[in-house]
């Protein structure tokens, strides 16, 4: 293994997607402050630069809207499981953030009239249900390239600091108080202890437990893995989302877009089927609801090939669209239809499954993106989370399209705010002695022999997720995959890396990553496992029904060695009151 | 069907010079060539080194040289590069940038080029209150060079950067031109001294290489000669 180095900063930043970029942004502001961020990728190559469709924010530039709609769809889309005042504040504040990303240079699509333009998107309406409504501002489809592109530029303009291809191996506490990260320098196999009175942790999403998903290969979720390794508590991690359309067989993302702007899904009969699931909004009835109906078609045979044995699709049909709206609104899509599949989307219909794509829980924060401790809301001191890896709650248990978008911008700023001032009255703490325990772990991994053992345990993983703890779950089927996730996490501690090279190790971190993901998705499991209702993207076929006296809660976990623990912490329905939910 | 992966291969720790290395795998038609080199990585040897991440052709991580072009692997399908059994695929570093491992370059001085542009808003007016307003058409003037993922494909298939010659290089150019031709931009004003130097716009001698490998289809030598005819028309103005 290599030397290792240290470091003092006042804040640290981990991830350089579209949250940490606006934390860094936020606290760079302050004069005097040393920010720095790591990231394992190039800041530039941050999954966040994938989204396709939109941010939505009640900007009324087409139609009449209104930030408390799009409260309320949240709300009703996360099944009641959301935090009403933070989902009140995501809506709130997104005109405003969507306001300043064009101003710093956004180059969103516009109408004729200049302003920006809005499209449709599943889920969000008109006047609490009524129909659906134009919410979603974009770029064409390549939304969140340009939300990446203009914060990474006002980032180099700020002259932020960068340490990139450096990958977050540990967080170091003195008790409760966060003060500090290692880092393995990609470049060098080196350690870096970054001493910080602030860390804020913004890594992104974990879609890589699941064999058919939308999220890169760097989504592996290991800021959730390292905090719950360091008895951090995660919340709801039984909320993952299937995005209906993902490629057949890759899972490369169709944007909603696409239905957004006029898409009809169809079955082997050419029948709209969700005429039966969702009367009112069809296609554009919430993720959820439209991968069941997907799923239940395919079960009935109506799938394209008509054999509930096989892995069968449906076909989204954008033909009615027309090539000049596919290449104008959606051009993106139209290239992946070509590359991918050697089809036009204007001719042919696009063959699609649904696609593991959103995990709507991790780490639990408060409004101001400080992590929370205990149930009853003890908080850490000096750590921070925000975007697709925390939990504040916004999503509760599905999110809706657009939304995750507006959640990094708003809760991004939130939190980095907060932690500029923080860090401005707050002491460092000291290193814990352990600081460096994670390069014995690293030197240990290099001495083991290597052979194709970790792909095993990888494809393993891989299908159990999917098979078991996919879009309908069992009580039978999530007691086994916890089982079997247990067993491959014992397996793979005792898988080494045949690469020895300090420089560029890939292999090492691989394995890490496989780690991080085996944690989570044993918690993933245990979580559904002992949610005993149907609630949002949770659907279990033993208990199809939702259950608000025995469930309206939201679940913690602790990973205790091997064994997890749960907790309760409370959903804040102060607005609205919890109805059934029917589009 | 089977293909042979000829992979370059050179690791600053133990080789003292690159090398190729043939893996034979089984693929299909429609595999991306990523996924071959994934199963490569995976299940024979580790050691290759390459990067990738959204395995769909919008992150830039992985341009390479594929059968002599700059190719994303995650956006080239085996069909595009192996037409029958046994078909030989050579995969290489991108030239001109400094190879760190294997398929790996070195892309410092890539992004260093991109901000010598300003790569960022100089607004031309500071709006209080909601949206800056842009019309359809003003907004399409700029469409082509926003779709840039700073591969460097391009700055690979430059023959001016391929001879050595000084040359900022057609990445930074199209994103210089993402605000030059932006109406809320003050444009060429503040980029004068980097696109109006002698390695700026000008250092471009027309080849179209540049377009002919970008995988977002960014008219790139097009987009360089709008900002050599701004320049042009902005030092006229100024005297
Ligand atoms: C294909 C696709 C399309 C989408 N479309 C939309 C859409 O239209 N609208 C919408 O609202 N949402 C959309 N989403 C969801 C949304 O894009 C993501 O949830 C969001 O971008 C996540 O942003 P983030 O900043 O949390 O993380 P990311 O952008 O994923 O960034 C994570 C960062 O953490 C870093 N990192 C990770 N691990 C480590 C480590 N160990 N050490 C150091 N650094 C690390 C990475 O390098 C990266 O910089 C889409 C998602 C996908 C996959
Ligand atoms: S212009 Fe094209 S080839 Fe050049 S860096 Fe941008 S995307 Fe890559
Ligand atoms: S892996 Fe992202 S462009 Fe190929």
């Amino acid at each position: 293994m290599g030397r290792s180095h240290r470091h003092e900063f006042d804040a640290v930043i981990v991830g350089s997607g579209g949250a940490g970029l606006y934390a860094a942004l936020e606290a760079s502001r302050v004069r005097g402050n040393r920010t720095a961020v790591i990231s394992k990728l190039l800041p530039i190559r941050s999954h966040t630069g994938a989204a396709q469709g939109g941010i939505g924010a009640a900007l009324g530039n087409l139609e009449e809207d209104q930030p408390q709609w799009h409260a309320f769809d949240t709300v009703k889309g996360g099944d009641y499981l959301v935090d009403q005042q933070a989902a009140s504040i995501l809506a709130d504040d997104a005109v405003q953030a969507v306001y300043d990303l064009e101003r710093r240079g956004l180059p969103f699509s516009r109408i004729e009239d200049g302003k920006i333009d809005q499209r449709r998107f599943g889920g969000h309406t008109r006047n609490f249900g009524e129909a659906a409504v134009r919410r979603s501002c974009y770029a064409a489809d390549r939304t969140g390239h340009m939300i990446l592109q203009t914060l990474y530029q006002q980032c180099i303009k700020n002259e932020v600091a960068f340490f990139d291809e450096f990958h977050l191996i540990d967080i170091l506490f003195e008790g409760r108080k966060c003060t500090g990260v290692v880092a393995l320098e990609l470049a060098t196999g080196d350690i870096h202890v970054i001493h910080a009175k602030a860390v804020l942790i913004a890594t992104g999403g974990f879609g890589r437990m699941y064999r058919t998903t939308s999220n890169a290969y760097a989504n592996t979720g290991d800021g959730l893995a390292v905090l719950l390794r360091r008895g951090v508590p995660l919340e709801d991690m039984e909320f993952f989302q299937f995005h209906p359309t993902g490629i057949r067989g890759m899972g490369i993302l169709i944007t909603e877009g696409v239905r957004g702007e006029g898409g009809i899904l169809r079955n082997r009969a050419g029948d709209r089927f969700m005429e039966r699931y969702a009367p009112t909004l069809l296609d554009l009835a919430p993720r959820d609801m439209v991968a069941r109906a997907m799923t239940m078609e395919i079960q009935a045979g109506r799938g394209i090939l008509g054999d509930p044995a096989v892995d069968d699709y449906l076909y989204l049909d954008a033909t009615h669209l027309g090539r000049e709206v596919l290449e104008k609104k959606l051009p993106d899509i139209a290239d992946f239809c070509r590359t991918y599949l050697s089809l036009d989307p204007a001719e042919n219909a696009i063959p699609v499954q649904p696609t593991a794509h959103y995990g709507m829980g991790g780490i639990p924060t408060d409004l101001d993106g400080r992590v929370v401790a205990t149930g009853s809301g003890g908080l850490y001191e000096g750590l921070y989370a925000a975007g697709e890896c925390a939990c504040v709650s916004v999503h509760g248990a599905n999110r809706l399209g657009t939304n995750s978008l507006v959640d990094l911008i708003v809760f991004g700023r939130r939190a980095g705010r907060h932690m500029a001032d923080f860090v401005r009255q707050a002491d460092f703490g000291a290193i814990p002695d352990d600081a460096l325990a994670m390069q014995d772990v690293l030197a240990r991994a290099n001495k083991k022999p290597h052979d194709a053992h970790a792909e095993k345990i990888r494809t393993s993983m891989k299908t159990i997720m999917m098979d078991k703890v996919g879009i309908y779950r069992t009580g039978k089927a999530l007691d086994e995959a916890v089982q079997e996730l247990r067993g491959l996490r014992h397996e793979v501690a005792e898988v080494g890396v045949g690469d020895t090279s300090r420089s560029y190790n890939n292999d090492l971190l691989e394995l890490l990553e496989l780690q991080n993901l085996l944690d989570l998705s044993l918690i993933t499991a245990a979580s559904a496992a002992q949610r005993q209702e149907s609630r949002g993207a949770h659907a279990r076929e033993d208990f199809s029904e939702r259950d608000d006296d025995a469930y309206l809660h939201h679940t913690l976990t602790w990973l205790d060695g091997g064994s997890v623990r749960f907790g309760k912490k409370s959903v804040d329905l102060s607005i609205w009151e919890p109805k059934p939910r029917v589009y | 069907m089977n293909i042979v992966l000829r992979i370059k291969r050179y690791n600053p720790e133990t080789d003292e010079a690159a090398r190729f290395q043939d893996f034979t795998i089984a693929a299909e038609p429609a595999d991306r060539l990523l996924d071959c080199l994934m199963l490569i990585k995976r299940t024979m040897d580790g050691t290759l080194s390459f990067r990738k991440s959204c395995a769909h052709g919008v992150c830039g991580s992985d341009a390479m040289t594929i059968n002599g072009v700059e190719r994303l692997a995650c956006k080239t399908l085996v069909q595009d590069v192996a037409e029958e059994e046994g078909a030989v695929v050579t995969v290489e570093p991108l030239r001109s940038l400094p190879v760190q491992r294997d398929l790996m370059v070195d892309y410092t001085r890539f992004f260093e080029a991109y901000r010598v542009v300003k790569p960022f808003l100089f607004p031309v007016a500071k709006v209080e209150e909601g949206e800056n307003i842009q019309a359809p058409e003003v907004r399409k003037k700029f469409d082509d060079p926003t779709k840039c993922i700073l591969c460097a494909s391009c700055q690979s298939a430059c023959p001016v950067i391929v001879e050595g010659k000084d040359f900022l290089g057609p990445a930074a150019i199209v994103q210089a031109a993402r605000f030059v031709f932006d109406s809320r931009d003050e444009g060429i004003a503040p980029r004068l001294d980097v696109l109006g130097a002698p390695n700026g716009a000008e250092a471009c001698e027309g080849h179209f290489e540049c377009t002919r490998v970008c995988p977002r289809g960014i008219k790139v030598t097009k987009n360089i000669n709008l900002t050599k005819r701004a320049v042009k028309q902005f030092k006229e103005k100024d005297d």
